[in-house]
């Protein structure tokens, strides 16, 4: 039989990865409130389901949008045709326009450095093969997106070396901890061609502050390396303070452009994954051209090019639903940790994102992978959720999870809660953990109310009773 | 405390991204940029270049178009836009089942039942551009090579060698056969490849042919497979040209070849397809690997993770492609449209005492002007090649390009105009003709 190649055989795709078994065990057995009560709860899935009522009243107030409707067919011709990978013009137009807003028009884009690709997959993919050769590195603060793993080192050959980021300080990256990975890989031989930062965070929820950013430029600027800047959460920051994106900070310092790229997709901020939006937004010249050829690979259809085009160029439905949008993530968001933080389960404080950054660290037999590990089966098998345990993203803390919550209705969440309360009140006695790592007040009986539509006031209790951690104490203080 | 950033010195980007392997220096694209300034149009612009370079179905769009006005519910969201979240949130790499199953029944259809195809070895990618490079991430390693008979499109150039480091060698053919492969032609290719320490990992054909425009026979398929049995080597077909094929009789898939051979040799077999030039969709960016190869199949569907397709356009296709009457009609009328075009070409051409490679394939013809070459080489095929560019103002892509290695031929698309159009550019290109004789007689 003839041989495949190198690529082909090994493991570079990554599904054998602990990040995908939960998803295993979901598929065969998923949860469904009449159907199936006792499955699987997709919690390992960072997909925000929380706006479409709102988009799917634009689509009937504006048929013009697809090109299928009697209103639109007569755009049919010109955009089944239309394969210029320099993308629709109004598309990328209504791309930067929608970039910008998120940013709360701090930063202008321009549509003429908009490159497309096959989502941020693709997007990823691409830049790696722009900026490395097989052999050279990126440095990538852990934990990070499992994604990563394939997508920038599959089919490029380009290594990944980790920044070790810890909870001592919330994980956050610092000038040491860049040094120090980019210093252990000189002495290793690896070339660091660049530096990936994700921005928000998958997993933490959290993104950095304008100082640490201007750090991270300075660094980059003194080791001559390139800067990506993977921000596919931009439109999730739902709390206080205001996101802050690279694209405002190299305004703001000395900084060499040509090193600076950023990562965007739609996936996230609007919920539209099956639509492969992806983009390249390289401030290097040379960068975007090779990348938009390289976008033949990966291009957008245009009939989804025509939709977005249409939709994000609606400046008053944008507006409305980014405002909407932070209003549901920041609602779901609150709720979740409150209730979790009553049973005696700690996250991480976050303010974007689709999901929390648990901290299970206290339910270990000891303080190993291997019993994350169990752990973790535990959870998929008993407690019948799928989280991601924090060493599919590379933490190297054993103990921490990540949980998504704007994947699912309320219905769905509330059946979460009950079954991570039924675990912890059974374990409880096995499980008692040093009173000072427990969330304070959690022997307080609480009833939680079933009631979907309870105000945000009625959650704001008073202050003693909430997890230090918990970002409501910071709403209120 | 503020760091010197000394006068930026470029970093260093990859080997990938500074070579010139996108092959956009290829005057293939010169010529488009000629168009791009000046384009035809049949009432702003008359005096402008005809874009005759562009491989585009044009001739059946009415036929979509009259599809999606009788069943807007069924292609678009509809009133409610029920099924918009559950479209919007799918991205699995599987590709939408229904989806698979229409493609399937599409490609059986085009073959006229004469080949079976299962939904579940399709495997979907953003095009053929992606698939061609994905099967070859998958079937050669950095450094080896595929073996490609030329004429060829230009841009396998790119596709098959600029991310993935691998090499294309030539399968030289000539019009001596009207350029078919022969299996000397094959063994001499690969012995060239062993000659330069390269390792053939496969054959790479197109058929039907761009840019002949013309079928691969039986015989020579059966030919090209047992070659690359004996070499244990893969075997691709970029069948992306075949609902293109005038008579439907006259193609044979290679699908079809397997079948008769009760698919022995078949799991070193691979299909590209692509609706960008049957259904004339290239901006939707559909694709497909067909693979007897399970783990071909497997690891190619984890690749396409780079390059899906839309869930919208899968949507719509799959709803397009599962109407049967709509399928078969669309097959036949767009069959005899573009052989109608075709002849309309051919004989345009003759009168004006130009002979083409007989075709019976494709959006356009393979047109010999060698005669009409100051010196027969290359440097006179481009010289030709910019007369008639810059004089003629037709855009057509010249041999050398597609790595003819015969000077004198030219790549003439004849399906992405209106018929009035190519009116006027065989006109031009009669008024060409007959002032070289005038010439030519005065000298």
């Amino acid at each position: 039989m003839a041989a495949i190649s190198k690529i082909a055989t090994g493991n570079g795709h990554g599904e054998n990865s602990a990040y995908f078994d939960g998803w295993k065990a979901y598929e065969t057995n998923p949860f469904h409130p009449t159907d199936r009560p006792d499955g699987v709860i997709q919690m390992g899935l960072a997909e925000n389901q929380l706006c479409f009522d709102f988009i799917e009243k634009w689509l009937m107030e504006h048929p013009e949008a697809s090109i299928c409707t009697a209103e639109g067919v007569s755009k049919f011709k010109e955009t089944a045709l239309f394969q210029d990978y320099h993308g629709i013009p109004e598309f990328r137009q209504a791309v930067a326009k929608f970039m910008g807003k998120v940013r709360g028009d701090r930063v202008k884009f321009d549509p003429d450095r908009i490159v497309m690709s096959g989502g941020a997959t693709g997007a990823h993919e691409m830049v790696a093969f722009c900026l490395a050769d097989p052999g050279e590195a990126f440095l990538v603060p852990t934990p990070y997106y499992p994604g990563f793993d394939r997508d920038l080192r599959w089919r490029t050959g380009v290594e990944l070396v980790p920044v070790v980021c810890d909870s001592a300080n919330d994980f956050k990256v610092t000038i040491d901890s860049l040094q120090s990975a980019y210093h252990k890989a000189q002495e290793a031989n690896i070339k660091i061609k660049g530096l990936l930062i994700t921005n928000p965070s998958n997993p933490l929820g959290t993104f950095k502050d304008k100082d640490t950013l201007k750090n991270i430029i300075n660094f980059v600027n003194e080791k001559n390396i390139h800067l990506i800047g993977d921000e596919i959460y931009a439109a999730t920051v739902f709390m206080e303070p205001e996101f802050v994106s690279i694209s405002e900070v190299i305004e703001e310092v000395e900084c060499n452009r040509d090193l600076i790229h950023i990562v965007y997709s739609l996936s996230k901020d609007m919920g539209f994954p099956g639509f492969r939006v992806g983009i390249v937004y390289s401030y290097n010249d040379t960068v975007t051209s090779c990348a938009r050829k390289m976008s033949s690979f990966g291009l957008v259809s245009s009939q989804t090019q025509h939709l977005i085009a249409t939709m994000l160029s609606n400046d008053e439905f944008i507006d409305n639903f980014v405002a909407e949008s932070r209003e549901r993530l920041f609602k779901r968001h609150k709720y979740f940790t409150w209730t979790l933080s009553q049973i005696g389960i700690c996250s991480l404080k976050s303010n974007a994102g689709l999901f929390i950054w648990m901290d299970l660290r206290k339910l270990l037999k000891e303080k190993t992978f291997e019993a994350e590990m169990d752990l973790w089966r535990v959870i998929i098998d008993e407690v019948k959720l799928n989280v991601s345990p924090g060493s599919s993203f590379h933490c190297h803390e054993p103990g921490w999870f990540r949980v998504c919550f704007a994947n699912m209705d309320d219905y769905s969440m509330e059946i979460a809660l009950s079954r991570i309360r039924n675990f912890m009140v059974k374990n409880n006695e096995t499980m008692v953990p040093p009173r000072n790592k427990l969330c304070r007040r959690t022997s307080l009986k609480l009833s939680l109310s079933r009631s979907l539509s309870r105000k945000m006031d009625d959650f704001i209790m008073s202050p003693s009773i909430m997890s230090p951690q918990s970002p409501l104490v910071q709403a209120r203080t | 405390m503020a760091i010197e950033i000394e006068k930026p010195s470029s970093v260093r980007l990859s080997k990938v991204a500074i070579s010139k392997t996108h092959g956009e220096d290829s005057p293939y694209f010169a010529g488009w940029k000629a168009y791009d300034e000046n384009p035809y149009d049949e009432i702003h612009n008359q005096s402008g270049v005809i874009q005759m370079g562009l491989a585009e179905n044009q001739v059946s769009f009415d036929l979509l178009e009259k599809y999606l006005e009788e069943h807007h519910e069924v292609s678009s969201w509809g009133k409610g836009a029920p099924g918009f979240r559950e479209n919007a949130l799918f991205q699995d790499y599987h590709g939408l089942k229904s989806f698979r199953q229409a493609m399937a029944n599409f490609m059986e259809q085009i073959r006229g039942g004469k080949a079976k195809f299962d939904p579940d070895r399709i495997v979907l990618t953003a095009g053929a551009t992606a698939a061609n490079e994905l099967l070859t991430f998958i079937l050669a390693d950095p450094g080896d090579a595929l073996l490609v008979p030329t004429p060829y499109y230009p841009g396998f150039d790119r596709d098959l060698r600029w991310r993935t480091g691998v090499k294309i060698v030539p399968i030289h053919c000539n019009s001596s056969n009207n350029f078919q492969i022969t299996p000397e032609a094959l063994e001499a290719a690969y012995q060239s490849a062993e000659s330069m320490d390269l390792k053939v990992r496969g054959i790479l054909i197109t058929n039907p042919s761009n840019p002949l425009g013309s079928t691969i026979q039986s015989s020579v398929l059966n030919d090209i497979l047992d070659f690359a049995a004996h070499k244990n080597i893969h075997l691709v077909s970029d069948e992306i040209y075949s609902g293109s094929t005038f008579s439907p009789s006259e193609f044979v898939s290679i699908a079809e070849i397997l079948r008769n051979r009760n698919y022995k040799d078949a799991e070193r077999v691979h299909i590209v397809y692509s609706l960008s030039k049957d259904l004339g969709l290239p901006g939707f960016r559909v694709g497909t690997i067909y693979s007897y190869n399970d783990d071909v199949v497997t690891t190619a569907r984890r690749m396409s993770s780079f390059t899906l397709i839309s869930s919208q356009t899968q949507h719509l296709l799959a709803c397009m492609l599962s109407n049967h009457e709509f399928t078969q009609n669309y097959i036949k009328t767009n069959r005899e449209r573009l052989n109608k075009r075709y002849d309309m070409i051919i004989q345009g051409l003759k009168k004006a005492g130009i002979e083409c490679l007989k075709g019976n394939a494709g959006l356009f013809c393979w047109m010999n002007l060698s005669p009409l070459l100051n010196e027969p080489t290359r440097q006179g095929e481009l010289e030709l090649w910019n007369i008639i560019l810059n004089q003629v103002k037709l855009n057509i892509s010249p041999g050398s390009s597609c790595h003819c290695s015969e000077p004198g031929w030219f790549r003439v698309c004849f399906a992405n105009m209106s018929e009035q159009t190519l009116r006027v550019a065989l006109q031009r290109i009669h008024k060409f003709m007959e002032q070289r004789k005038v010439c030519s007689v005065n000298q």
